[in-house]
């Protein structure tokens, strides 16, 4: 299988990069995928505590650009999931220890042994940016359905455009469905129309995520998790898979359906 | 009647999504013009090209911008006339 670089972009901070890399990097090994994730957050490292794996830090990305280990050496093995590493990103150092020519070919040398490199790119759309984008074959633009973060997000999609990644594709993050209803939230036909942009997903406000992020487990390890269940869906519609859009019809409660029979009955 | 009943008992006001989205709107063209510097030179390339044609225009101080009204942004184009270039006879 020809291995993708995918990298996980919103330009707006808080929107849910490093969760959706998390969650997205995990249902792939969870497919028998080859996974590593890639945090290019240099200075503010934090990939490795939404997964749970800070404790098994040693060398980090700016170590194995600088050739102080091997690769592999600085790799973290995922010992719940058969096929999934990290290369954590350093805590130390800030964002000019590394170049994009550095990036370019460090996602390269890990073709050869994944089949999906998730490069988490920090905030902003300075040299950190540059450096996450730069071994990249796609993006993932993700977004919250509000007036900052789609902003942003038409920033960097101009952005990418520019650096030749035309394909970058949309996740709504944290879409409450209650709000959408009673027209105080944007909704995803809305946000599609702004950015003209292909969706790829749709992940609901979930409390899930914030006691999964506590813990250190991924969400997608929840069956019950609504958002979870959203991110298992986009990893197998980033595998090529036609997986249809789920209904985000949280509220199944008498009102609705009385609701809906109202607008059947019009 | 369906209608006001429904509009009572559920909500159905004009909520905050159309005032982000207008927002949003308005605040994206102002974005993608200053974005690309390109974008707006080019423009005032093919104005001057066209209204040549039928004017004689000071071409240096002509001046091409965005300007916000209340509820929309309008392209202001600010064009010095120096003369006709000729009587149109029909």
């Amino acid at each position: 299988m020809k291995s993708r670089v995918l990298v996980v972009t919103s330009g707006k901070g808080g929107v849910g990069k490093t969760t959706t890399t998390a969650n997205l990097g995990t249902a792939l090994a969870m497919m028998g995928k080859k996974v590593v994730l890639l945090d290019t957050d240099i200075g503010l490292r934090n990939l490795d505590v939404v997964l749970g794996l800070e404790n098994r830090i040693v060398f980090d990305i700016v170590d194995v650009v600088n050739a102080k280990c091997k690769l592999k050496q600085a790799l973290i093995r995922d010992k719940r999931f058969e096929g999934l590493c990290l290369l954590p990103a350093a805590q130390t150092k800030d964002k000019s220890a590394v170049t994009p020519h550095q990036m370019k070919n460090l996602t390269n040398e890990l073709r050869s042994d994944f089949d999906y490199i998730l490069v988490d790119c920090p905030a902003g759309i300075e040299q950190g940016f540059r450096n996450a984008i730069a071994g990249a074959d796609d993006a993932i633009v993700v977004a919250t359905p509000e007036v900052s973060s789609v902003r942003d997000a038409d920033r960097i999609i101009g952005l990418l455009e520019a650096a030749g990644l035309n394909k970058s594709r949309l996740i709504i993050n944290r879409l409450r469905s209650k709000m959408v209803k009673r027209g105080d939230m944007m909704n995803i036909e809305d946000i599609l129309d702004i950015l003209s942009i292909d969706l790829l997903g749709v992940v609901p406000e979930d409390e899930v995520i914030v006691i999964s992020t506590n813990r250190g487990e991924p969400a997608v390890m929840e069956n019950a998790s609504r958002a979870g269940a959203a991110y298992r869906r986009i990893a197998r519609r980033v595998t090529g898979e036609e997986v249809p859009m789920f209904n985000l019809d949280d509220s199944n409660n008498i009102l609705d359906r009385f609701k809906k029979l109202l607008k059947l009955a019009r | 009647m369906l209608d006001i009943i429904s509009r009572i008992f559920f909500r159905d006001h004009g909520g905050s999504r159309e005032v982000a989205r207008e927002r949003l709107r308005l605040v994206l063209i102002h974005d993608r013009a200053s974005v690309s510097p390109n974008f707006l030179n080019a423009m005032k390339e093919e104005l001057i090209k066209v209204i040549r044609e039928y004017m004689d225009i000071d071409e240096e101080s002509l001046v091409v911008s965005f300007e916000n009204e209340e509820d929309s942004v309008a392209l202001v184009a600010n064009i010095p006339i120096r003369g006709f270039r000729h009587a149109v006879n029909e």
